[in-house]
């Protein structure tokens, strides 16, 4: 068990070098100037320049990593922005939390709304609630995230007026300046965000949920359960959910890289300022520093994410011998 | 001798167990088969038994090359293929065939019967495309098929005639070795019948040897010429079947054949069941010298856990086996059972 | 005094998308208490749907099921669930062939045994591990008290098929339903498995029903034996008569086409065809596509089981005249009887 941990966590070192080399590389190789636009548009070459020198664009591209590398392991620091020279830290802890909030409101809520439909789904076969949630589901596997985002805002927000179209609010520590702020402002104007992201993946995991279920009801040990006198309802509950949800809970964090994918238009449809409108600002005005942060943080979530689920599945699961 | 078609000499396969955290390096091995040596004559069938984990599939593998022995020769017509490459096998392949336990899982679904047989065909080159069809034909027909279902897909057989195109498949290019693993314990004993039936007309009429592996010590018996046990890798005995089954020496043998039950309520009756108590033990970590001493009902303390028995000849010709303490007597009385053991007990059915 | 289990022209009907399999088609037999009764034959023959129907296991949605089911003297079939649940592990338990699946791999060993217990006994937590502990040890697990918070994949086959043993037993049922309880392990320990189910019927007094396609297996443990073909019962009676005097051309057949340990038989007899499928049987007697003694009659009409002459507990379905029958059945075991006698 400790040797597997220490092999994963070196394993996990190994990919987040491969990542920060990869996305540095790559940022770096593109053929536009980040000094020129650093600088602006009318600046003249000494500017110019002046910028290079002072951004370190001069130094060969190794030793660029190398400063890069050592600045983010010793100090934690990605570095400063090409725009404003604020630091990408700052900028990455103010937008983490919104584009936190975003996606595990959203894996709970794909769990609250596939969990149960699969499950009906499964043990009525056929029956209209199954052919409804099969609908749903090619619906979910068909639909692109923001259109149904942009939906949803259109209806609730726009014509309805339930919901705010945007906006985020602190749950805790509120600016001064902020006009909402608390769990329940929070929640308010999460919820469409929730939706959008959770609706499109919820119908895929509908479908997995059922399948798994389905399959676990043929199990053998489900007969001897009903064979040594169990009723339904804890057959169910001991016996197939506890067999049937495992493999979904662990997909389910494997697929916390998708639903990160996902938050990016989530966010830009509903003006969220998460990583996600943070990393589209910073393509827009080539701040490069930036991205690469909002990259590599990225990156590093989903590491120890899939790191996590893996130890509470050997954890749950007993089969599972981690050596 | 000139009718020696294979000869297989300390044939070893370990599986490595490895354990490292970015360097995996090997700390022990499943030692699968440890040491297996015996002789096939053309046109003879050897029967392989043993339970389940004895490396008896394991060794069928090795010997047709299909995994890599790790040590030991396998002597082919003369020729020592046990170092050749998968290139140099090639040629070879032509005169080993092989027959699976499970006629569904080894057919490809999505081909038709008539690919599926003609393929080693094919794969070797031989004959033009009509001609290869016409023998696919024949050999339906020679496995009791309808040569008319040449077009139809695995699905649509039952499981004796998935076996059948199994078997005209392995009969496709003409093989001198059939190597079968578990060819009948998928089927209903009616079908099984018909299988055996099969495999003993084909022999007769192509003359094909067989190394025939099974679970079963009735099929074995039914379709051998001569038997050879194994336990936890390694050959326990080695005999004619009649020797085998009428005075066998090990007492891993006399247990195997003791628990077999038998389709006759009165002689069931009769006879003196002994009961191996426990499971065979884990192939990483056999028991030290006879492999088989912890089960053993006439373990000899000091002896049996020390030095291991080499397979001797015990009864004349050519009956061996691995026991400092071969049976005398069949069926084993209970005074033959010498060391009497709590955990052993002989039970009377 | 009456019968432990009473099953009346039993009928289980099974709807799929190509139309209605009858899986089991009138099958009669009654079980007393504490013997062991052996249903053969081969896959689909119906003989697991046979017992799944008694115990009402099968998948309420698409089958339909008819007849009798009389346990102690209670019909059974189409009682109400909560009635079958309180039989189910208490009084009619049931173990299944393949002992790696059987057992809920997420729970331990014990937790599974406690299950059971307190699923039908008004009593602690504690006492109901003590008396999985105590199962554990009785049906031979070594070192019960730390293995009974073992998983199951921490026990090898023939363990598992002890610990289910246990559990089926724990309750202390009138009737054990085995469905080939054997059929995955090895001869070994099919060998230990088989002495230990007939020393809980000695000791508890339980009958067993035995479903097997080895009919080396109902040989050793049977009383009586129920031979079924496609659905119904072709032959039935004691395991001495079934084995020494078969009446019914498919037992002949079955009884031919297995290779023997105690005798060398140069060719199998061999039943030519397969096994009919149960969505469209054949007309009249189902066996007669494949039998070497068919006649016209056979061809038309539905064969009845009907008492031999002079064997009144042994009862066959063949239209076939009983001087015949002696005669072909002598000549067909002739090898094996011989072989049998000297051996």
């Amino acid at each position: 068990m400790v040797q597997y941990l220490v092999r994963r966590l070196l394993w996990a070192v190994v990919l987040f070098l491969a990542v920060t080399i990869v996305t540095y590389v790559i940022f770096f190789l593109v053929p536009a100037n980040p000094a020129r636009l650093a600088a602006g548009q009318a600046a003249t070459p000494e500017r110019v320049a002046l910028v290079e020198e002072r951004l370190g664009l001069n130094d060969p591209i190794y030793e660029q990593y190398w400063g890069f590398l050592k600045r983010l392991v010793f100090d934690g620091s990605l570095g400063e922005s090409f725009v404003d020279r604020s630091s990408v830290n700052d900028e990455i802890f103010r937008a983490a939390p919104i584009t936190a909030s975003l996606v595990f409101g959203a894996m709970i809520l794909v769990l609250v709304i596939s969990v149960p439909i699969g499950i009906l789904s499964a043990l009525r076969p056929r029956s209209v609630l199954d052919r409804v949630a099969m609908t749903y589901v090619l619906l979910g596997i068909s639909l692109p995230s923001f259109w149904v985002a942009l939906v949803l805002s259109y209806i609730f927000g726009f014509k309805l007026g339930w919901t705010p179209i945007a906006g985020y609010c602190e749950v805790v520590s509120v600016p001064q300046a902020a006009n909402c702020g608390g769990f329940g402002d929070w929640a308010y104007h999460m919820v469409l965000p929730w939706l959008a992201l959770a609706i499109v993946q919820a119908g895929i995991y509908v479908r997995f949920v059922r399948a798994e279920v389905m399959d676990t009801m043929t199990q053998d040990y489900v007969r001897t359960a009903r064979a040594k006198g169990a009723p339904e309802r804890k057959v169910m509950k001991d016996h197939i959910l506890r067999n049937a949800l495992l493999p979904v809970i662990t997909i389910l964090g494997m697929d916390i890289g998708l639903l990160l994918g996902g938050a990016i238009f989530i966010e830009t449809v509903f003006g969220l300022n998460g990583l996600g409108g943070t990393a589209i600002r910073s393509i827009g005005q080539f701040d490069l520093p930036v991205l690469q942060g909002v990259v590599i943080f990225g990156a590093v979530a989903i590491i120890l994410f899939t790191l996590i689920v893996d130890l509470v599945y050997a954890w749950v699961d007993p089969r599972i011998r981690l050596t | 001798m000139a009718d020696e078609l294979l000869v297989v000499e300390g044939l070893k396969k370990h599986f490595p167990v490895t354990r490292g955290i970015i360097f995996q390096r090997q700390i022990d091995a499943v030692r699968a088969v440890d040491g297996v040596s015996f002789t096939i004559n053309e046109g003879e069938t050897l029967g392989v038994v043993g339970e389940s984990g004895c490396g008896k599939s394991t060794m069928a593998r090795c010997l047709l090359k299909l995994i890599e022995p790790t040590e030991g020769k396998i002597v082919f017509r003369g020729r020592d293929i046990s170092k050749l490459s998968r290139r140099e096998m090639r040629p070879l392949r032509r005169e080993m065939m092989m027959v699976f336990q499970d006629p569904y899982a080894s057919l490809n679904v999505r081909k038709r019967v008539g690919f599926i047989v003609a393929e080693a065909l094919e794969v070797h080159g031989i004959a033009t495309p009509a001609e290869r069809k016409r023998r696919v034909q024949s050999l339906l027909e020679v496995v009791g098929l309808n040569p008319e279902h040449y077009n139809r897909f695995p699905h649509e057989f039952s499981g004796g005639q998935r076996q059948r195109i199994g078997i005209a498949r392995a009969l496709a290019i003409n093989p001198t070795l059939i190597v079968c693993d578990e060819p009948v314990s998928a089927l209903d004993v009616s079908v099984q019948a018909q299988i055996l039936n099969l495999l003993k007309d084909l022999q007769k009429e192509f003359g094909l040897t067989y190394i025939f592996i099974a679970h079963d010590l009735n099929v074995v018996r039914h379709i051998s010429d001569r038997v050879m046990v194994m336990y936890l890798g390694k050959p326990v005995e080695l005999a004619s079947r009649t020797e085998l089954y009428t005075a066998p020496k090990h007492p891993y043998t006399g247990a195997l054949l003791g628990a077999v039950p038998i389709p006759d309520p009165a002689l069931g009756r009769l006879r003196q069941r002994v009961v191996l108590e426990g499971d065979v033990p884990n192939p990483i970590n056999p028991p030290a010298a006879c492999n088989f001493h912890p089960r053993c009902p006439r373990f000899h303390e000091g002896h049996c856990d020390v030095e291991t028995p080499e397979l001797r000849n015990v009864a004349g010709h050519a009956h061996t086996t691995a026991c400092h303490y071969p049976l005398e007597k069949w069926p084993m009385t209970p005074q033959e059972i010498r060391y009497d053991r709590s955990r052993t007990a002989a039970v009377g059915s | 005094m009456t019968a432990l289990l009473e099953v009346r022209d039993l009928r289980t009907q099974f709807q799929t998308e190509d139309g209605f399999v009858k899986a089991v088609d009138g099958v009669d037999f009654t079980v007393e208490s504490g013997k062991t009764i052996g249903i053969v034959g081969e896959s689909g023959c119906g003989k697991s749907v046979t017992c799944l129907t008694i115990m009402g296991l099968n998948e309420r949605r698409n089958t339909t099921s008819s007849g009798e089911v009389l346990f102690n003297g209670e019909e059974i079939l189409g009682a109400s669930g909560s009635r079958l649940r309180s039989l189910r592990g208490k009084e009619i338990a049931m173990i299944f062939q393949d002992p790696m699946t059987s057992l809920n791999p997420v729970h331990t060993v014990g937790r599974q045994l406690v299950e059971t217990v307190l699923l039908h006994n008004d009593i602690s937590k504690a006492e109901a591990r003590a008396r999985a502990r105590e199962a554990l040890k009785e049906v031979g697990i070594p070192r019960a008290e730390q293995r009974v918070d073992d998983y199951p994949h921490q026990f090898s086959g023939g363990m598992r098929q002890r610990a289910m043993i246990a559990m089926a037993m724990i309750n202390d049922p009138k009737l054990l339903i085995a469905d080939e309880p054997t059929t995955a392990l090895d001869v070994t320990t099919q060998a230990q498995i088989l002495s230990l189910m007939q020393k809980l019927q000695e000791d508890h007094g339980t009958a067993i029903v035995m479903i097997t396609h080895d009919l080396g297996v109902v040989a050793e443990t049977a009383h009586e034996v129920v031979v079924m073909y496609a659905a119904k019962v072709v032959e039935r009676g004691t395991v001495d008569a079934i084995f020494t005097a078969p009446q019914h051309p498919y037992t002949w057949g079955l009884l031919g086409s297995l290779p023997r340990l105690d005798a060398e038989i140069d060719r199998l007899a061999q039943i030519p065809g397969q096994p009919p499928s149960l969505l469209n049987p054949p007309r009249g007697c189902r066996f007669h596509p494949r039998c070497a003694y068919v006649m016209d009659v056979c061809r038309e009409k539905v064969p009845e089981l009907m008492g031999v002459s002079h064997d009144a507990a042994h009862e066959q379905a063949c239209f076939l005249d009983e001087e015949t029958k002696t005669r072909e059945a002598a000549r067909l075991f002739a090898a094996t009887m011989a072989a049998g006698t000297s051996g």
